[in-house]
């Protein structure tokens, strides 16, 4: 099994190296107003950033900060007032729906903080949805790596009421990663997990990354989350103002002290 | 992308059911429609298939005025001499034929006419000679004699009749006693319903029938090698001019559409009514719809996230709608077998009795039924379907994300606006404009529609407003908990809009039969008393059949009789169109008071030969003046020219005549079997019960006939109104059972929605039995917002068409009204039963736990 997963990081690293760029994802002077005269609120500030590939990167900062917008604006869920956000180079920002659509269905896998698994779907089923909505069979030997990474081979025909918080949100990681994206994006993932489970999810995306090459982009407010990571953004009033690399839980605890969170 | 919908819809199941019943139901009355009228017509129509079979033509009357008149579908046509059988039974091609003459005859036991609700009590002559020619086969005893005759044997059986027996028999003379001696049925059907067979020697119909030396029919076997064609050809040089022949297959093809034509309006009647459920149907599914694609945001959210495009959430939701469709539609279907049943059984419960053979179950049935059943479920689907495309991805990380509006949500006020007003607009043009029955009733129900439609979506801006103050006695009865009842009811008022239009749909179409029944009945009333000037009428015992004019002359010899008048009838065509002509005697002058324009009272004793008497409506329309000549045309090809002598004005449109009235005596002249309809009675001392036992002494020899008051006039001739307008309720009533089912539905999705916040006030102390108060108010006030919408509009309706028909004089039925509001307020109470239930029993563990 070790070898197939390997087999998949060829496969990654082979793609990265066609694109020949080191960013998945580039975002230049992205800003995010909402609503308009008096009441305009400035979510975003004329944020640049880019996201390597190969990498886990954290996005941090307290309620507010403008985190989440942020990662919806990456993601192609929301459109920035300003600015420009390019996936494998290809500009988002001006995509139609249709065009959004498949790229998110080769670019883009989500993990939620609610897991949003859909009830009535076995965990095999809400695993290969993505492929299933994009009519595409899935690579079997890639998709028993990612199995037997979650560990859920014996849960495959439950559903998601007969799986525990941990299992879902691990499901809905294995549906994320079945399909290869280019970017991984992960909405507080373990924001509804106690901390076993949250251990369980934050290391199976870390293997991801390390074995699979998944370029992984995190939304969290838990230091401790964020310290899996291999770059840590720091998010205040819409701005980047810290970029650290890998860090501690004390050392990121420490610098969103610093920024009065 | 399909197994989500299937697996979802699996998932949903109680609330799949729900929706599917309002289609169940809709299919079921159109499956059952048809189920009704092809199980009627395999069986009469088989009927005629084997009554000539060993016809090979066929001589009837002919009817100079409708060429189509024929007496399978009650049409007169009139009677040839018999001297044309003689010269029939000459003519080479002819083997055998048979004369005979039918008529209706009542049958009387113990000095009560026999028959079974209003259907029909029919009578025949058989030549016992050749009684293969004949449309009654003998089952028992003998062809019958001089003196006797042959019964049915539905109604051997119900009346314990037996071969040997003495019965009355009454047509259109005096009454006949009997011998009963056989016993037969009509062809091979198994049962014609409630109708009287009776068979007699033509001598002995020819009395009954006053059809002295006439015959109504031929029918002719072909000798061996003639064909029928032939057999035609060769009858056709002889026949006088009110005959004409058939051969025994046209003959029969001819009965047969007759039959069709009148099966054809009850299908019509019903699939109007099935058209309406299947409309609250789709209101029903519409609304059920919405609510789920609502609940299910975060669902579809998570659909597009994963990379599902607007067009397959699209494609998801119809396909999860194309399944409700075609299981609700098969269901409907083998639901609606059973209710052709039930239709059979509710006309006969109103004195409608129909012929029940076995059921047919024709593959047009199923394929309509199934078509209709899953287009409507599919084009109420469309709108909640396109509204799921609309979710944003981004819903899927938002909590508590809310369907966005529509697109054109910001026109609803202003579109649903214009959309009545146009609805209004196609009634007052079908009302007031159109010509013909399709083009009105056409143009009525599209603006009906459009009505409905629009009000269901403007009805919204109302539901706070209305629900405040009909759900202000909830908040007194039910304290705090008719105050959330009632907050609940406003807070989604698109929703309590939509759950309330169905109903207001369905109370609405009640509330106009009984504004028209209302006006019909007042107006009736009203015309009666103005126009009655005698003591009592006397009319047929089922208040609507002919009577011998015999019977007149009876009464007037009754002692204490100043006058009777005596009504005849006839049809007639008149200024190119078929119309009711009228013949008056005398004693009219003395018994029925006209309003005159011209003319007076006297008018009606003076019309001698030539003279006669129209209504002013009428006279304008031709415009025709004292003097105006007037030419008639009767169904025996009769042609005369009349005079107009007087003018009247009959109060609303209610005349006691036809549109041109002339003398009895030359109406006598002009029709070969004169019959009055009704005849009016004047008597010195008025109305006394000696009077009135004199007079029924007088009619002892007609006991088809009865006396009445003019109250009682009054009420036999609305009974008929009664038996339709109870029909129709029934049929209404599904499309409120629908809209009940849509309460329900609507409350249970409402429960689903609001479990937490129903767990929270467990959790602070609000016991089950308050739970279940709450949801009760709430559904009493969505019930009674329709019925007030539906009671409203159904007034707006009715006062249209009083408005233009002057038989309807707009008249407010309170009473039934307020039954109406007591109903729904009952529909209410029991949509809440279930899903107030389901609500209680959330314990508020679970409702907090709830995500």
């Amino acid at each position: 099994m070790r070898r197939v997963w390997s087999r998949g990081v060829a496969v990654e690293q082979e793609q990265s190296r066609q694109t020949g760029s080191g960013a998945a994802l580039t975002a230049t002077g992205v800003t995010r107003r909402y609503g308009a005269g008096d009441t305009t609120v400035t979510a975003l500030d004329d944020v640049s950033v880019e996201i390597e590939r190969d990498r886990l990167t954290a996005v941090m900062g307290p309620s507010g900060s403008g985190k989440s917008t942020l990662m919806h604006i990456l993601a192609g869920l929301d459109t920035p007032t300003e600015g420009s956000v390019k996936i494998d180079g290809i500009e988002i920002t001006t995509l139609s729906d249709n065009e959004l659509t498949k790229l998110r269905r080769d670019h883009i896998g989500f993990v939620f903080q609610f897991f949003n698994l859909l009830p009535m779907l076995t965990a095999e089923e809400n695993m290969l949805l993505p492929l299933s909505i994009a009519g595409r069979e899935p690579d079997r030997d890639w998709m028993n790596t990612v199995i037997d990474e979650t560990g859920l081979r014996d849960r495959l025909s439950h559903r998601p009421s007969e799986l525990s918080g941990g299992q879902q949100q691990r499901v809905a990681v294995a549906r994320a990663l079945l399909s290869r994206p280019t970017v991984l994006f992960a909405d507080e993932p373990t924001g509804n997990l106690d901390s076993a489970a949250s251990e369980e999810v934050l290391k199976l995306l870390r293997r991801a990354v390390d074995t699979a090459g998944q370029t992984v982009v995190m939304v969290t407010h838990d230091a401790h989350a964020a310290a899996i990571a291999d770059r840590i953004l720091f998010l205040s009033d819409g701005r980047i103002v810290r970029d650290l690399p890998a860090a501690s839980e004390d050392q990121i605890i420490e610098a969103m002290k610093t920024l009065g969170a | 992308m399909l197994k989500v919908a299937v697996k979802g819809l699996a998932s949903r199941r109680l609330r799949a059911v729900l929706t599917a019943l309002a289609i169940v139901l809709g299919v079921a009355l159109v499956a059952g429609t048809y189920v009704l009228t092809d199980s009627l017509h395999s069986d009469l129509g088989s009927v005629y298939q084997t009554i000539y079979k060993n016809t090979a033509a066929s001589i009837t009357g002919r009817n100079a005025i409708d060429k189509s008149a024929n007496a399978a579908n009650g049409g007169s046509v009139p009677s040839f001499s018999q001297s044309l059988l003689a010269r029939v039974r000459r003519l080479p091609g002819v083997s055998e034929a048979a004369g005979g003459v039918s008529g209706t005859a009542q049958l009387v036991l113990g000095g009560k006419t026999v028959s079974f609700g209003s259907s029909p009590t029919l009578g025949y002559s058989v030549d016992p000679s050749a009684p293969q020619l004949s449309s009654l086969k003998l089952i028992s005893g003998h062809w019958p004699g001089a003196t006797e005759l042959v019964v049915d044997t539905h109604t051997a059986s119900k009346k314990h009749l037996k071969v040997g027996q003495l019965i009355g028999v009454q047509a259109d003379g005096p009454a006949l006693h009997l011998k009963i001696s056989g016993i037969v049925k009509f062809g091979s059907a198994s049962s014609l319903g409630g109708t009287t067979l009776t068979g007699f020697t033509l001598a002995t119909a020819q009395r009954l029938f006053a059809k002295p030396g006439q015959l109504d029919s031929i029918n002719v076997a072909a000798k061996s090698g003639t064909s029928p064609q032939q057999l035609v050809d060769e009858i056709k040089p002889i026949l006088p001019r009110d005959a004409q022949v058939r051969t025994g297959a046209q003959q029969a093809q001819t009965d047969t559409n007759s039959l069709d034509s009148s099966l054809g309006f009850l299908n019509t009647l019903l699939l109007a009514f099935a058209g309406i459920a299947l409309f609250v149907g789709a209101f029903v599914i519409a609304n059920s719809l919405s609510i789920t694609i609502a609940q299910r945001t975060r669902e579809f959210a998570t659909l597009r996230t994963l990379g599902a495009s607007r067009r397959q959430v699209l494609r998801s939701v119809l396909a999860e709608s194309l399944i409700v469709g075609v299981l609700a539609s098969i269901v409907g279907l083998v639901v609606g077998i059973f209710l052709a049943k039930g239709l059979f059984a509710l006309f006969n419960a109103v004195g409608l009795s129909l012929p029940n053979g076995g059921t047919v179950l024709k593959s047009r049935t199923i394929i309509v039924s199934l078509v209709v059943g899953i287009v409507v479920t599919m084009l109420a689907s469309l709108r909640p379907a396109l509204r799921a495309t609309r979710v944003e991805p981004i819903a899927a990380v938002r909590e508590g994300a809310t369907l966005p509006p529509g697109r054109f949500a910001r026109f609803r006020t202003a579109g649903s606006t214009v959309v009545i007003v146009l609805g209004f607009l196609a009634i007052v043009l079908g009302l007031f404009v159109a010509h013909g029955t399709g083009p009105v009733l056409g143009l009525m129900g599209a603006g009906a529609i459009l009505v409905f439609i629009g009000l269901s979506m403007l009805s919204a801006r109302f539901v706070p407003g209305m629900a405040l103050w009909i759900g202000w006695p909830a908040t007194v009865v039910a304290g705090t908990m008719g105050r959330l009842a009632r907050d609940n009811a406003m807070r989604n008022p698109q929703r309590t809009a939509s759950t309330a239009s169905a109903l207001m749909i369905g109370l609405a179409l009640v509330t106009l039969v009984s504004i028209m029944a209302a006006g019909i009945i007042s107006n009736f009333k009203g015309a009666v008393n103005a126009q009655f000037g005698g003591d009592y009428a006397i009319v047929a015992q089922n208040n609507f059949s002919p009577i011998p004019i015999s019977a007149g002359a009876a009464a007037a010899r009754a002692p204490g009789v100043i006058a009777v008048g005596d009504v005849r009838g006839g049809e007639d065509k008149v200024f190119g169109s078929t119309d009711n002509l009228t013949g008056v005697n005398a004693g009219v002058a003395q018994t029925i008071t006209s309003n005159w324009v011209h003319g007076s009272q006297r008018t009606f004793a003076t019309l001698g030969s030539s003279g006669a008497i129209v209504d002013k409506s009428f006279a304008k329309k031709h415009h025709l003046s004292i003097g105006s000549p007037v030419t008639i045309l009767t169904p025996t090809g009769g042609r005369a020219t009349f005079h107009i002598d007087g003018i009247f004005n009959p109060p609303n449109g209610n005349s006691a005549f036809g549109s041109v009235t002339i003398s009895a005596t030359r109406f006598d002249q002009l029709y070969p079997q004169p019959q009055n309809i009704f005849s009016i009675v004047k008597m010195r001392g008025g109305q006394t019960p000696a009077n009135r036992a004199a007079l029924r002494r007088a009619l002892a020899g007609f006991p088809g006939a009865k006396v009445q008051t003019r109250q009682q006039f009054i009420n036999g001739q609305i009974s008929g109104l009664s038996s339709v307008l109870n029909i129709l309720y029934v049929l209404l009533g599904l499309s409120i059972i629908i809209s009940l089912f849509g309460i329900v539905n609507t409350l249970v999705l409402s429960v689903f929605e609001r479990t937490r916040e129903i767990g929270m006030l467990r959790a602070v102390g609000t016991s089950r039995r308050q739970i279940r108060r709450m949801i009760r108010q709430e559904s009493v006030i969505t019930a009674l917002i329709g019925s007030v919408l539906g009671i409203v509009l159904g007034i707006a309706f009715g006062a249209l068409l009083a408005a233009r028909v002057s038989q309807i004089s707009f008249t407010l039925p309170v009473g039934r009204l307020i039954v109406f509001l007591i109903a729904s307020w009952i529909v209410g109470l029991l949509a809440a039963i279930f899903p107030a239930r389901r609500a209680s029993k959330l314990s508020p563990l679970e409702a907090l736990a709830y995500e």
